[in-house]
């Protein structure tokens, strides 16, 4: 017997798996939409809390809609939305990967992904800006934001140097 | 075997293979490991060229889902059909699942000692900041152009300060940019 709140779980993740143009750092807004504000699933802090989490692990950025799932329904509940996310997306490849190459040159094929490139870049600004309203509520944490910015735009430093500088200013009460 | 005599060799790739390549790339990164597939897939084992590796990345990113574990579909496809597809996305994606539930479940142990909140707290703002400047990388190639950095703007407007639902998003702002895009191609 599943519980009714993990059939919830994956249909959120079902429609969101075929909304997620640009992948899944362009659609924590959605994620954050459904999962904070319509369904109560976490706060706030509990949203930014595990983004973090999901960028301190190794592997894809995906791994953000397991945790929520995690924190919904456990580990069942991270093992089902991280299926039901890349499910319904990765048929829809399978099927359209084998006619993507017979047109290669077509002019609408190279407009489609100019048309899609700005709508990428809006998307994952948006995520940048929910995840620092979500995540900053003081001077400090915006200039742990700003900093890592920067850091990363001018610097090749590894970001998980500037998580753990982050962490360790956060752990004695600094930001 | 092969039609053609002429022909290059086929590499021929075992599902294992497939499996623990992967495996090796989802645990080679930390949030995003596309450049740890291209210089596994291309560089180290040349499973593909870098010609048709940028192929199979921009069918990714062209269609929904994590691009990522699309690449994955792809390439286990092109090798294996749909055993290959599966071996591939689920080496992809094993070790990441495991080790970030694990994650979870010692911060929620942990999760009363203010110390541990507040250092998730630090790590989260500094996170948000990564994110941001993703996007500025990303929107690099397109600042040239009136159009792309006006859609840029209207989508992130949308999203960011109107708060409208994703779907309406796209279906008003995917055939606008498409119309510019087709509009102004060479």
């Amino acid at each position: 017997m599943i519980p009714p709140v993990l059939w919830e779980l994956m249909a959120q993740f079902f429609v969101l798996s075929l909304l997620s143009i640009g992948g899944a750092n362009a659609v924590i807004p959605e994620i954050h939409l459904r999962a904070v504000e319509i369904k109560h699933w976490m706060t706030d802090a509990e949203f930014a809390q595990l983004f973090a989490l999901s960028q301190a692990a190794p592997g894809p950025n995906v791994l953000i809609v397991s945790l929520v799932g995690w924190k919904v329904a456990g580990v069942l509940g991270g093992t089902l939305a991280m299926l039901a996310m890349s499910g319904p997306s990765s048929i829809l490849t399978y099927a359209v990967a084998q006619a993507w190459e017979r047109f290669r040159d077509a002019p609408w094929r190279i407009a489609v992904q100019r048309a899609l490139a700005p709508v990428t870049v809006g998307l994952i600004l948006a995520s940048g800006y929910v995840l620092t309203r979500t995540a900053d509520h003081s001077w400090s944490a915006y200039a742990v934001t700003g900093a890592t910015l920067l850091l990363v735009l001018r610097t090749t430093l590894h970001p998980l140097w500037m998580f753990g500088i982050a962490a360790v200013l956060g752990a004695f009460g600094l930001i | 075997m092969s039609d053609s005599a002429a022909a290059p060799p086929v590499l021929r790739l075992t599902l294992g293979t497939l499996f623990f390549g992967f495996l090796k790339v989802g645990l080679s990164g930390f949030g995003g490991v596309m450049p740890f597939a291209r210089r596994m897939i291309v560089e180290e084992r040349r499973w593909l060229t870098e010609g048709e590796f940028l192929d199979v990345l921009s069918l990714s990113q062209f269609l929904p889902g994590p691009n990522i574990v699309n690449v994955s579909v792809i390439i286990g496809r092109r090798f294996q059909g749909v055993a290959g597809s599966l071996a591939a996305t689920s080496g992809l994606m094993l070790m990441p699942l495991v080790i970030v539930l694990l994650l979870a479940t010692l911060y929620a142990r942990y999760a009363e000692i203010a110390a541990v909140r507040d250092a998730l707290g630090g790590m989260s703002a500094s996170a948000s900041g990564l994110i941001v400047a993703t996007a500025l990388k990303l929107a690099r190639p397109i600042r040239s152009s009136a159009w792309q950095v006006g859609v840029c703007a209207a989508v992130f407007a949308a999203i960011a300060l109107l708060r409208v639902p994703l779907l309406w998003v796209l279906l008003a702002m995917c055939p606008v940019s498409f119309g510019f895009a087709w509009r102004t191609r060479r």
